[in-house]
């Protein structure tokens, strides 16, 4: 099989990974080493799919063949499809290749099981370990570590990469246990522990030693699928939070189920991806990681999933009238970031200029903030926008309005005056 | 003070000049043309010639009074904002008149346009770090873009350091320059006239493997075509791979791509340092 064919088949079997990011890592170009990681703090997007997805790695698997039979899983044992597998020479060629044409930022590598954990790590460390020892390579590389596989295995890819990952695929063990039955809790958190400790350990070598090699320095990651379990978003934002506490992880990625393969467990084939579910925890993840929200404050028992008609922090701040109106003027950093509208960057921004004197509502579209959303929860000055007035009803009305036009539309469907062809045929003569 | 209109050369030194001058000559400028733009008017003119010195005394006491506002003129220059030297002219004005107070304040109304335009072509230069394409030809890797702003001097330092063993140039279309890089040296020049030569079989056989990886990792259940373009404006797919038609991956039928000896005297980038391997890529169309 010829490299072209190997590549479409490892790419398609590769493409429901949503990790793809390639920040978090900062080094610059060593003598005699090809590449530097990006150093910008957002990474750096080489191109955007036909779904609007950023590609800045090659994502591929090592290997499409996997003894496991996890349902959700078009790679699965039991599924028969065309299975192919990069040689480590191949795979270090490919990538070095598209990096120099600046196709890529660098390699994303995962694996099928190909007869046991430590074999396949061992062939995803022998292809890393060409693209660094033998190119001096000096981009950047995720890698997948495969549950099971032997800590040393764990150590050794870790030295090797900027980041690790781990993958929780399904959010319960309930789900784990009827989904994918060669899978335990237990051994997908053992490796994620092992380089938590890794790193806090590495860091402490870094002060003592600063040519100690760093264990992957960007940190960890796990995805989570949604929609192919009956789990609800507070059960999946409550171990997301978990996740950042006690992992310490970078990134928790969600990766709305798209129906593989038939199976009686599982959505039926042609069901629609939950996009705007998937759309929705993305926005409450930010909300965890940079605007001090916990997962209480946005879901409880009662309320268990997030309205489809607004973002979680609209709704959380319709839940609590008594914070509100802000004072722009006065109010601390944490409090701008609760107001819809408000985001990190125009925060911070409010936060200098009105060092240089006070703000009035006509100044703060130009720092940023998206005033149809925010004009109903701030004042400057004491003065909310002009001619502004609302209800508590007609508030809810105008902020789904606000938010209609960026959810995808229902499909619409041409009303006929002539319900009959005939008629039409008679106006048409 | 007079009111009058300043000619200057086009040069980031003839621009600081134009603000030296004006204050030299107690005159307030209402505009600031460089030479090839200026169509004449009825209002006086005074073309101001460039002096080193000058400049750098501007820059000088720019930079004490407030670093930021010099990076902001350094970038400002190099944007393709309307009416760019007379806001950049105000904006130093108000700056030695009133201090840099002012510059914390997004929305005054002086300093806000030329943030907005320093934004727009910082954002512009960090997506064409991800949507730059090279092609190999003769060991030597070439690209071509058309950018809005003067990104080159800003995407320098980035891909220099990226790939600093190679030999490497970047043609703007649109400005009709070019940076070279070779051997640890770096040099943007100005080049008219450029056509990409057809690739070799290696180059065509990765152009195909990158199309046909783009093509693949796409979810088609997830299609979603407004949400690439906004992430990806259309205006950026036409020196892109993944964009080009089937031409654009099949080799040249000859060993084409191999520069003949007697290459046409203007395509081979004369007065530029790094020459030696540059005339691989700039072969006759």
């Amino acid at each position: 099989m010829d490299v072209l064919s190997k590549l479409e088949i490892l790419t398609d079997a590769a493409k429901y990974d949503a990790a793809c990011t390639s920040s978090g890592s900062r080094r610059g170009f060593k003598q005699g080493w090809i590449g530097n990681t990006s150093s910008s703090i957002a990474g750096c997007c080489h191109t955007f799919s036909a779904d609007g997805r950023c590609v800045t790695l090659l994502k591929v698997l090592m290997s499409n063949c996997c003894v496991y039979d996890c349902a959700y899983c078009g790679n699965r044992r039991s599924n028969d499809t065309r299975r192919a597998a990069f040689t480590p020479e191949e795979l270090a060629d490919l990538t070095i290749n598209f990096f120099r044409r600046n196709y890529i930022e660098g390699l994303f590598l995962s694996s099928g099981v190909l007869r046991n954990p430590d074999y396949t790590m061992e062939q995803m460390i022998r292809a890393i370990r060409i693209l660094r020892e033998t190119y001096r390579f000096n981009g950047y590389i995720h890698a997948k570590a495969i549950p099971g596989a032997a800590p040393e295995l764990v150590e050794q890819l870790g030295l090797l990469v900027d980041r690790l990952s781990c993958n929780i695929e399904l959010p319960s063990e309930a789900g784990l246990r009827t989904l994918a039955p060669e899978k335990t809790k237990t051994a997908i958190l053992a490796p994620m522990r092992q380089i938590q400790n890794r790193r806090i350990q590495n860091k402490e070598e870094l002060v003592k030693y600063r040519h100690t090699p760093k264990f992957a320095p960007a940190g960890q990651s796990t995805q989570m699928i949604v929609g192919a379990t009956p789990d609800s978003d507070l059960h999946i934002l409550r171990l997301t939070q978990g996740l950042y506490d006690r992992y310490q992880l970078k990134r928790v990625f969600f990766s709305a189920y798209v129906p593989v393969v038939e199976n009686a467990l599982l959505p039926a084939r042609g069901t629609k991806p939950p996009l705007l579910r998937e759309h929705r925890l993305y926005q409450a993840d930010w909300l965890l990681r940079f605007y001090g929200f916990r997962a209480e404050e946005l879901l409880d028992e009662k309320t268990p999933s997030f309205d489809p008609r607004l973002d979680p922090k609209c709704c959380w701040a319709l839940r609590h009238p008594e914070f509100f109106p802000v004072e722009v003027n006065r109010a601390d950093y944490e409090a701008l970031l609760r107001v819809p509208g408000l985001g990190v960057v125009s925060a911070r921004r409010i936060l200098t200029a009105r060092r240089s004197g006070p703000l009035r509502v006509e100044n703060l579209p130009k720092l940023g903030v998206v005033m149809k959303r925010a004009q109903y929860f701030l004042t400057a000055n004491g003065q909310m926008a002009d001619g502004l007035r609302f209800t508590q009803d007609s508030l809810l009305r105008n902020l789904i309005a606000a938010e209609q036009s960026q959810l995808p539309q229902p499909e619409l469907q041409q009303l006929s005056l002539f319900d009959s062809a005939g008629l039409l045929r008679e106006a048409t003569p | 003070m007079n009111e009058m209109i300043y000619l200057y050369d086009g040069s980031f030194e003839g621009l600081l000049c134009c603000i030296f001058d004006s204050y030299a000559n107690k005159e307030i400028l209402t505009a600031i043309f460089s030479d090839e733009d200026f169509a004449p008017t009825l209002f006086p003119t005074r073309t101001v010639s460039t002096n080193a010195g000058h400049a750098s005394r501007v820059l000088r006491k720019i930079h004490k009074l407030s670093p930021y506002a010099e990076e902001l003129l350094r970038r400002g220059y190099l944007t393709c904002m309307d009416e760019k030297e007379i806001r950049l002219y105000r904006l130093v004005v108000k700056l030695l008149r009133e201090g840099a107070g002012f510059l914390r304040d997004f929305s005054d109304e002086t300093l806000h346009p030329v943030a907005a335009a320093v934004r727009h072509l910082n954002g512009e230069a960090h997506l064409l770090k991800g949507f730059i394409r090279f092609s190999e030809l003769g060991g030597v890797l070439g690209s071509e873009i058309e950018p809005k702003n003067r990104v080159l001097p800003v995407l320098r330092s980035h891909f220099c350091s990226r790939y600093q063993n190679e030999k490497f140039f970047i043609y703007d279309r649109t400005h009709h320059e070019a940076l070279f890089y070779a051997a640890g040296k770096a040099v943007i020049r100005p080049l008219a006239d450029f056509q990409m030569a057809p690739p070799d079989e290696a180059e065509a056989n990765y152009r195909l493997l990158w199309k046909r990886f783009y093509d693949t990792i796409a979810i088609k259940e997830r299609e979603n075509p407004k949400l690439r373009m906004s992430n990806m404006p259309k205006r950026y797919w036409n020196t892109m791979t993944e964009f080009q038609d089937a031409s654009y991956f099949t080799p040249a039928a000859s060993s084409a791509a191999v520069p003949a000896p007697g290459a046409p005297a203007g395509r081979s980038v004369p007065e530029t340092p790094p020459a030696h391997g540059l005339s691989a890529p700039a072969s006759a169309p």
